[in-house]
């Protein structure tokens, strides 16, 4: 409880002070102007997102292999999480979208594989609300849950495979991209304060289905008297 | 400053979107807390 109450704090303090660092640190882009400041929210929030979406796949993966339902609590912590992460990406995409491109949405490969995704984990946390019996749910959602990571990398390609609405890799996008250097370290920092800030709502989140369990296991035996 | 009121609702209705996740957890908890509190004080003594 104490080190969760810690990885909250820091996480406030480091998202508050990368949005400081995108609005007075950053330099301003020279195109686009005012409104690339998104970028460090945006493009972070998306990373975190994806880092969610491993860690229900990871999840997903040892609970098949394992059983054990620990790993099926991290699974849908990560869902939750993940999603909480992409609906902002789908949120502020938009608004960074209307006045550059004069349009809120286009069905390109990046926009619409992002949107699947979203609906992919939507449908895995309500399939976990159709079944009853723990570990039949645990498994039907692990192999669904494995299945709805195939997007992810779809989604992270996207921009690389085919030409889109959506601009092109400035990070990990091989020859004639990059950012400028300012740009580039207050884009990690603000990367590294969504990873805590998205670790300590999974840590959150995994705390809230351990105790779900053990209020069910408690009800089970208050029933069985 | 053109755009200014972009930028500001993009991080307003993101940080509202985690807020607003974070109390559902929170909420969720603290009604679980409550239902364990009152399944451990219904069972028997001793349990």
């Amino acid at each position: 409880m104490t080190k969760r109450i810690i990885l909250g704090a820091v996480a406030i303090l480091m998202v508050i002070a990368a949005a400081y660092a995108a609005f007075f640190i950053a330099p301003e882009e020279r195109t686009m102007g005012l409104i690339q400041r998104i970028f460090y929210f945006h493009v972070a929030s998306a990373w975190a997102g994806f880092t969610a979406f491993f860690l229900c796949f990871l999840g997903n993966l040892l609970y098949v292999w394992k059983r054990d339902q620990k790993y099926d609590w991290l699974a849908v912590s990560g869902a939750e999480v993940g999603l909480a992460f992409t609906t902002v990406v789908l949120i502020t995409g938009p608004i960074w979208a209307h006045p550059v491109w004069g349009i809120w949405w286009t069905w390109d490969a990046r926009l619409t594989s992002t949107f699947v995704l979203w609906l992919l984990y939507v449908s895995y946390l309500l399939l976990r609300t159709l079944v009853d019996e723990p570990d039949r749910r645990a498994l039907l959602s692990s192999l669904f849950g494995i299945f709805a990571f195939l997007d992810v990398p779809l989604v992270f390609g996207a921009i690389r495979w085919w030409r889109t609405q959506h601009p092109q890799p400035v990070i990990m996008g091989g020859q004639g991209s990059g950012l400028d250097p300012t740009m580039k370290s207050v884009f990690f920092f603000s990367a590294l304060a969504m990873h805590v800030l998205m670790l300590f709502l999974v840590a959150e989140r995994y705390a809230l289905e351990k105790m779900q369990t053990e209020t069910d296991f408690l009800a089970r035996e208050v029933e069985a008297q | 400053m053109k755009n200014l009121d972009s930028v500001f609702a993009a991080y307003i209705v993101g940080w509202g979107v985690f807020f607003v996740f974070y109390l559902t957890i929170a909420k969720r908890t603290s009604n679980l807390r409550a239902e364990l509190e009152r399944l451990k004080n219904s069972l028997p003594r001793g349990k």
